[in-house]
Order: C-alpha cells, then structure tokens, then sequence
C-alpha cells in the first residue's frame, strides 16, 4: 500500500513567457486598435483617413519652392522638377512677404525697433510668468507698456515719460492719503488727480521737455502697423489692460451694493452679448460721436480700448466662476481675522479664485489674440485676412490660396497651442491639493 | 459693579458717511451714480453736438424708405423696392439660418469627436485631438476664409457639366458630374434638390409654376407661411405627443408588473407613418437641378458664402463642443458606472439612464454659451460678403443712408436681443436640472 506514487514540487516553475498574442506589438494592437468588431471597423477607416490626407499633402509639401519670384515661376519649376501635372507649395512667397507677414508696412530701416520691443516683452513677463524670479525684475514689467509705446510710435520720449509720471503721481496720492482715508476714496482721489495730471499738465509738460531735451525717434503712423506685429500689439495690450478690469468688473458683479451690481451686470451682459465685430465698427464709426468735437485719436488706440473692453467681460465671467466656486468659509474665515474687503481681497480670495480660473483665463486670452485677426474689417492690415489680400491682389501672387492661409494659421496655432500647454503647466504647478 | 453700558449715541458726523459701514456703501453709491450719470451725460452731450456739426438727425425715419438694393439669399419675399427695414429682417433671417444650421451641425460633429476622443482606440482618439487642437487653436477667420476659397477656386464651372454631342460619340465623361446625380456643386454656389408639392394636377405644371404648390401658403402680412409646412409640423407634433403616450403606458405596465413592453417598432410607425402618408398625399416630389444653357436650373442654389461660413463655423465650434462633451462624460465618476454595472445594466443602458442625465447637466450650459458664440460669430458673414444682418442693415443700408448711430445702435440691440434670449433660456434650463440639495 506504501507504493502509491507522490509527487509534491518542491521547486518554483520557471515562469513561462506570455502566449506571442499577449505581448509586445501585437498585445497593444489587440488591446489598442483591434479590440472588438467596431473598433477593428474604426481603426482601418482611421488609417485609411490617415492614408488619404498623406496622400494628398505629402507630394505637395514635399514639392515645396522655395525660390522664385512668382506663383508662375513657382509652378514652372515645379513642372521641371517632378514632371507634369505635379503640384507643389509654393513658399516662396513666404520667403518674399515675410517682412510683411511680421510687420506690415512699418518702415524697413526701422524694424530694429519692433524687435527691440519684442525681446524686452520677454523681459517684462519673465518675472510675471516664472515665480523664481527675482522680485527686482517687475520693474522692467512696470516700465515696460512706456517704453514699448515710444518704440513702436517713436516721437518724443517725454510723452511717454509724462504719461507714466502720472502713474507715480497716482501712486503718490494714493499712499499719502491711504492710511487716514482707507482703500477706495485715496484711490479715487488718486485716479482724479492722475486724470488732471494727464489731461491738462501732459501736453504743455512735453512741450517743455522736449523744448530743454529733445530726445525723439523718428514716428510711425498707426496705419503701418500691420502683420503679426499688430497681432501682438493689440493682443498683449489688451490682455494685460483687460486683467485687472475683469476683476473689479467680477467684484461688482458680487458686490453688496445694488447700484455697482446692476451697472457691473449691465456692461457684462451687453458687452457679450454682442458679437466682436459690431463693437470693432464702433470703433471706427461711432466713437467719434460719443468723443468731444474735434477729438480724433489712434485708430490702433480705438481698436485696443474696445478689445480691452470686450476681454475685459468675459475674463470677469470667468472670475465670476472662480470667486463662485470658493467655499463659504473662506469669506467668513477672512472677516474673523478682522480684515477688511480689500485685505480680504487681496491676501485670501484673489489668490484662490484667479487659481481656479486659471483654465478659463488662458483661454479668454488665446479667444482673445485669435480674435485680433478681425481688425481686418476695419482697415487694419492683420496677418491673416488683410496682408494675405495684399499679397494675393499682387500680380505676381494672384491666385495662391493654400500657403498664405497655412504659412499664418501655423503661426497662430503655435502661439495659442503654447499658451494653452502653458496654463496647463501652470494649473499643476499650482494645485496645492492631494489627490 | 460693573454693568455693560449701550454704545453711546452718536450724532451722526460728516466723517461717518466714510468711516461707518453702516452709511459707507450708500456713500459709494451715490458717488458712483453722480459718475455714472455725469459720464452719460457727457456721451449724450457730445453725441447731440457732433451730430449737430454734421448736420444730421437722429431718427429711424430711413427705415421705411425704399432699400434699392438686391440680396442674393432671401428666405422671404424681397424685391429691392423694398423697405430698408425688410432687408434687415432679410438679413436677420439669414443670420438665424447660419446660426441654427451652424448648431445642429457643430453639435452632431462635436458629440460625435468627444465621444470618440474617449475611445480606447488609439488612432481615433489621436485623430481626434488632433482635429480638436488644429480647430481650437487657428482663428475662426482662417477657416471661413478658406472654406470660401476653397469652395470658389477648386470647384468646376457649370460648363464643366455639360456633355456635347461629340463627348457622347466618343464616350467621353464630362471634366465634372453631379454627386449622386441630384447635387451639382459649382463655382457659383451648389445645387440641390428643392421639395415641390402637388395636388391634383400633373406634376409638369406644378413644376412650372414658381410656388411650392400643394396647400399653398398664407400671407401673415410679415411674411408667407407655408401651410404644407405646417400642417408637415402639426402632424408631426401630434406623432410626438402619441410616442409619449405611449411611452407612459409603457412605463406604467414596467412599474405594475416589472416586464417593459416592447415598443420600439410602434414608436417608429407612430412616428414616421402620418408623416409619409401626408407627405405623400401633399404629392411630395423633388426637382432636381439641370444644366441649361450656362446655368443649373431648378433645385435650390445654395450660396457659397453660406456653405463656407456656416460649415466653418461648425467645425470650429464643433472642436469647442467635443472637448465640453468630454469634460462632461469624464466629470461623471466611475462608481457611478460601477453602480449601474452592479445593479445588472448593460453598457448602453447605463449610458443612456445613468451617464448622460448626469454628464448633461454639466455640458449643457457651456454647450448653450458655445451656441451664443456661434450665433454671434456669424457676423464673420462680412469675410465672405453673405447677406446677413451686419451685411444688410450695418452694411449696404449704413452706407446708403450714412445713418451710422441708428443702423450700429439697433444692430446691436438686435444681437444682444437674441443673445438675451439665448441666456435666459438656458437659465430656465440651469433651473430645472440643479442639483436638489438641501
């Protein structure tokens, strides 16, 4: 009876390698493309979709000119090169507009001054954008709209100066008034001397400068701004101006007191409630109504106020959302320290609520600098629709379609793509909870 | 002994108005509106002064004088005898046209791009971001202004169409032909089919005849109704109505005795039979447009600038609409799938009765501002000279007449009028859908 057989392992397997179906490239194709009937059917019409776009823009991207002095010429070299009937793009025309694809009609000899703006543009946000900065650098942000302004324009260096005097004067008034008469009157006061100050000592306080130290650069009218540098002008102005707007704009909306409330409620509601391009036309047709006879100011300035105006509503929305989505206990925990609305403000609630808006904010923005391109429709000459109709009204460009429109949407989606992998970026960095 | 006494008294000072917060918000108040009005009055100042320097009145006066000019689009009758007003509302039709076939579009594109950006499949859902990122991050411009380009330099010019006796004997094709024989997309815009209704007469002679036929319409003074039309509409008003009926006896016999009848077949003849059998006895045919002469004739023509604009503006808002119905799904947490596993329904069913109730709270108002946008982009019209209300009221009529206060002003009290609209409907919406909570 002791014969029976026992077998008991007393040593591990070697593990056994997977089946070849459940490993490597074939396991993801199984689990990634093939993975049931309706998504076999799927992926091949994916790759299929895939293998037809190719098709179509690969030889025409490969047959690319880079060379030649028109859409003729461009076509001719490319019947040389791959035979008849082949097309191609034709980015010579790039080549030749670039200057005017970046910078419109401004002066040639002048573009130092544009790209000079632009690289001191990188110096102003630095410290906006990155925190690890050093705190000293936001005063090249401060100088920055001033000196930018002079650049761009050119004329006397004063009036830039005087203009920006105004704002100390401001902060002057603001500060010595502050302590006795609390946050909103000193600065009220301060904003009605600074107007003072910029309505009737800014031009005679120029003239005197300028007549002790003439310091000019050589002016360009706003009407040869054009191309991306009217984008950037328009968008970065407007963005920044319509920041701090949109917050009080949000804090009227929640305010206590009826009259603020119903004023804050009626700008947002008509301001989104009508489409960009109306409010574009006011700018050139209708301000000169509402503006004292005889006043006639920048078109780009005109242009720049009512985009601010616009953004400005729809970044207090999104504020509204994030001062919304903040717990009750927040403002109570706020009012048991014993600090007042503005310290309330600016210690506890801002921080929070700009956080949870940030998403909404970045994508106001990238709207808004998509939105630029409409100065077109008042006789501004932006990248996409006015410098491309000049290109394409040249005799030697006419009938090129596909290259404008790609060469300056890239350039856009480059841009905004950025900026919204910026805010994502930003939105990690600064969750602060654990989950 | 100590005893808490009242604060005193005060007699009220000067400095309380700023110090005490018991007067300090009407203080600010009273400030803002002296501003606000100073501010107004300053505008209205200014306005009454430089139109006294022009020369100009304000009034609305123009309105009713005669337009003069021709609309290429009209969904109702214009002549360019016709009144400046009339073209406005020509002009408004149209943008409601571009905005409502801009939405349903945009809609069905984007809910079926989130969805599928949400796959497991990897190349549909790279495909996907990479239509939403391309969309989202261009300007809307871009693609309106090369849809229109595209739709006016790619496609064939009528002549294209034609065959000549001599391509037939040698069995030659033309350079282009129609899409599924009945829609001719040209140059000067594409052709499709226009529904033509008949009672009673050879169908010849209704063709002839430039009304659509059948019922005839009504004349509302404003514009003609068709009552083919409506009775279409009626009809099927009334097969809705019958479908939840039916709906409801169903779901009494689930809860009276847990089995649910099956109704999908009946929902379906109630919803679709009345309508064909009307649609039949209305003689319901389509005349399909023919090359005559240098031109299709027949069918509908619809304009290029429509199809560019309308199209460019879904698919862009379409790339907006499929990242809200993404969020929305995702923001849905997985017990609650989990839970709807647990009880034993199957994947569609806990799609349908358990994620999308849930998940539509959350899309819908983003969906409906995403509506607002597009209703407002239409204005874009001017890129490709579409007739729509700026095109009409702020354009030709505003150059024609130089009323630019009036036509700006009441342009934009018409676009807030519909933005407004937009709005409130979607706070009703928010309403009913709320979380009930406490």
């Amino acid at each position: 009876m002791q014969e029976q057989l026992v077998f008991v392992r007393n040593q591990m397997l070697p593990p056994e390698a997977p089946p070849p179906g459940q490993k490597g490239i074939t396991r993801w194709m199984r689990e990634n493309l093939f993975s049931g009937p309706m998504n076999s059917v799927l992926t091949v019409l994916g790759i299929l979709a895939v293998v037809w776009l190719l098709m179509h823009i690969l030889p025409w991207l490969m047959h690319s000119v880079w060379n030649a002095n028109s859409l003729n010429e461009c076509r001719q070299i490319i019947q040389e090169r791959w035979g008849e009937g082949a097309t191609g793009a034709c980015w010579a025309m790039v080549r030749e507009r670039w200057p005017q694809y970046l910078y419109g009609f401004y002066p040639r000899d002048l573009y130092w001054r544009p790209n000079l703006s632009l690289l001191l543009l990188f110096g102003a946000l630095a410290p906006v954008l990155y925190s690890s900065l050093p705190r000293k650098m936001l005063w090249i942000t401060a100088l920055y709209p001033a000196t930018a302004f002079w650049l761009l324009w050119g004329g006397s260096i004063w009036a830039p100066v005087v203009a920006m005097l105004g704002f100390v004067v401001l902060w002057l008034v603001f500060s010595v008034l502050q302590p006795r008469l609390g946050v909103p009157v000193s600065a009220g006061i301060g904003v009605v001397v600074a107007s003072l100050w910029w309505l009737f000592l800014q031009a005679p306080a120029t003239d005197l400068l300028q007549g002790i130290l003439p310091l000019s650069l050589r002016p360009v009218g706003s009407r040869d701004f054009g191309g991306f540098l009217l984008s950037f002008v328009i968008g970065v102005t407007a963005i920044s101006a319509s920041l701090p707007m949109g917050i009080l704009l949000a804090l009227g909306r929640k305010s206590d007191m009826l009259l603020v409330r119903t004023l804050s409620v009626g700008f947002i509601e008509f301001i989104r409630g009508v489409p960009l391009i109306t409010l574009l036309f006011t700018a050139s047709l209708l301000l000169q109504y509402f503006l004292p006879p005889g006043s006639d100011f920048d078109i780009i300035l005109r242009v720049i106020i009512l985009v601010t105006l616009f953004a400005a509503a729809y970044i207090a929305e999104v504020i509204r959302g994030g001062l919304a989505a903040l717990p009750r206990g927040q403002y109570e925990a706020a009012d048991a320290l014993g600090l007042d609305y503005w310290q309330a403000q600016r210690l506890i609630i801002m921080p929070q609520a700009l956080k949870i808006s940030i998403p909404g904010i970045v994508s106001s923005f990238i709207g808004l600098f998509k939105d630029t391109t409409l100065v077109a429709f008042v006789g501004l000459n932006d990248p996409l629709k006015g410098i491309t109709t000049i290109v394409r009204a040249d005799i030697n460009w006419k009938g090129i379609y596909w290259e404008p429109y790609i060469f300056a949407g890239a350039i856009f989606f480059l841009i905004c793509f950025g900026m919204s992998r910026y805010s994502m970026w930003l939105e990690r960095k600064l969750k602060t909870d654990h989950r | 002994m100590a005893f808490v006494q009242d604060a005193p008294k005060d007699s009220f000072r000067l400095s309380m108005l700023i110090y005490d917060t018991r007067y300090r918000s009407l203080t600010i108040q009273v400030v803002v509106l002296i501003l606000f009005m100073l501010f107004l009055s300053w505008l209205l100042n200014n306005t009454i002064q430089n139109l006294a320097a022009k020369d100009r009145t304000f009034d609305f006066g123009f309105l009713l004088s005669r337009a003069g000019y021709d609309i290429n689009q009209r969904l109702v009758d214009y002549t360019n005898d016709s009144t400046h007003a009339r073209a406005a509302f020509i002009g408004l039709l149209n943008t409601l046209l571009s905005a409502v076939v801009g939405c349903v579009l945009a809609t069905i594109i984007g809910v079926v791009v989130g969805v599928l950006r949400l796959s497991n499949n990897w190349i549909i859902s790279r495909l996907m971001t990479v239509y939403v990122e391309m969309f989202r991050n261009v300007p809307v411009l871009l693609w309106i202004l090369l849809a229109a380009t595209i739709l006016s330099e790619t496609t064939p010019s009528p002549r294209d169409f034609r065959v000549t006796p001599e391509m037939e004997a040698a069995d030659e094709a033309p350079k282009a032909s129609m899409l599924f024989g009945i829609i001719a997309v040209t140059n000067r815009g594409t052709d499709i089919p226009e529904p033509k209704f008949c009672i009673g007469k050879p169908r010849e002679e209704c063709d002839a005849d430039p009304n659509e036929g059948g019922l005839g319409t009504i004349d509302l003074g404003i514009f003609k109704v068709s009552l083919n039309l409506l009775a279409l509409l009626l009809v099927f008003g009334g097969s809705i109505f019958a479908a939840r009926r039916l709906k409801q006896q169903a779901d009494a016999t689930q809860d009276a005795t847990g089995v649910r009848p099956v109704t999908w077949w009946k929902n379906l003849l109630i919803l679709v039979l009345p309508s064909a059998i009307l649609l039949w006895a209305l003689g319901l045919h389509f005349v399909v447009p023919e090359l005559k002469g240098f031109n299709f004739t027949g069918g509908i023509t619809v304009l290029h600038s429509f199809t560019a604009l309308t199209l460019a503006l879904a698919l862009y808002t379409a790339a907006f609409i499929a990242e809200i119905v993404r969020a929305g799904i995702m923001a849905i947490s997985r017990g609650q799938s989990e839970a709807a596993s647990a009880l034993g329904l199957r994947p569609a069913r806990t799609m349908r009765l358990v994620i999308l109730p849930q998940a539509l709270r959350v899309i819908i108002p983003p969906l409906i501002s995403q509506y607002l946008n597009l209703t407002k982009n239409t204005s874009l019209a001017i890129a490709v000279s579409y007739m729509d209300l700026r095109g009409t009221l702020g354009g030709i009529t505003l150059n024609q007449t130089g009323k630019e206060l009036e036509c700006m002003l009441l342009m934009m009290g018409i676009y807030l009028t519909i933005s407004l609209i937009i709005s409130a409907c979607m706070n009703i919406f928010n309403r009913a859908v709320r979380l009930k909570e406490r």
